[in-house]
């Protein structure tokens, strides 16, 4: 990472934390997890995050983790992308969906709603703007205005991490390691 | 009326936004609140935000070396990136909000 207190600067306790998690889980601690625990009086967006991608909503938790991924693709964060495909993937149980999703969002095998919502949130994060022609094209899929809150909370919580990913220098991770860091966020989500 | 329990990220979202305009930290408050709106920086700061909000992907490790050599701390590096990808991420959201209302005719 690009700066040293990120690797290196944890109190005591979130170090001798690190140490556990490495022997235990056999896989060095990810940099999203030592960013979202430096500090944590400051930043501290993991409730936010959490609920965004597992409180109470029409999306599955799968549509949301694809949502994730679909705005990390748009940002190119590589170490985003790579985690939320893989976590989609398991979600979903099927890597085929989430990758023709991410490869051509018009031909992947979605929901007209779930397609209309990634188109919205695509245009959303590559241009900062949307407006209510986009809103009322997502409504006429079939998504609630519900569920378009819902899904721009995702994509606020992403484009907020995609940066920090991308300006911290995240390293991607090896395939053993997202997935088992895709298993536990579904298993114990980002709080 | 729906009687569901739906999720809500506004508290959790103006809380956030407090914390880090607000809270306890090593960047001026000025500082941190102009990484927030991207605006009425001064350089290097100004480019250096500006290019987190809007193309965080070509960021540099010169980048940060430049900020270093101004004389700002690792730390308030730190907060003054969380600020400009907050800011940059809730004008984006705060515009969603507005066109879902211009299109249901809903606050």
């Amino acid at each position: 990472m690009r700066l040293a207190i990120l690797d290196h600067g944890h109190g005591i306790r979130t170090k001798a934390m690190f140490i556990l998690i490495r022997v235990f889980s056999g896989h060095p601690v990810v940099d999203a997890v030592k960013l979202a625990l430096y500090r944590p009086s400051f930043y501290r967006a993991g409730g936010l995050t959490q609920e965004a991608m597992r409180g109470p909503s029409d999306w599955s938790v799968a549509d949301r983790e694809l949502m994730a991924a679909y705005v990390s693709k748009i940002n190119e964060t590589e170490f985003c992308v790579a985690a939320h495909t893989a976590t989609a993937s398991l979600a979903f149980n099927d890597g085929a969906k989430v990758s023709a999703a991410l490869a051509d969002l018009d031909s992947a095998p979605l929901t007209e709603a779930l397609r209309a919502t990634l188109r919205m949130l695509g245009k959303l994060t590559r241009e900062n703007n949307i407006d209510a022609a986009d809103i009322r094209r997502v409504l006429a899929s079939g998504v609630s205005e519900h569920q378009i809150r819902d899904a721009l909370a995702v994509a606020f919580a992403f484009n907020v991490t995609d940066r920090l990913a991308d300006v911290f220098g995240f390293a991607v991770d090896d395939p053993a390691a997202i997935n088992a860091g895709a298993k536990y966020l579904l298993a114990r989500g980002y709080r | 009326m729906d009687a569901r329990i739906l999720s809500d990220i506004t508290s959790l979202h103006n809380a956030l936004v407090a914390r880090v305009l607000e809270g306890e930290g090593w960047a001026s408050s000025e500082i941190r609140r102009g990484a927030f709106a991207n605006d009425g920086l001064a350089e290097p700061v100004r480019t250096f935000v500006d290019k987190v909000a809007h193309r965080a992907k070509t960021v540099t490790d010169a980048d940060i070396s430049t900020l270093r050599k101004a004389g700002l701390s690792e730390d308030e590096v730190y907060e003054i990136v969380v600020c400009a990808a907050i800011g940059q991420a809730t004008r984006q959201y705060q515009n969603a909000l507005a066109a879902l209302s211009a299109a249901t005719g809903r606050t």
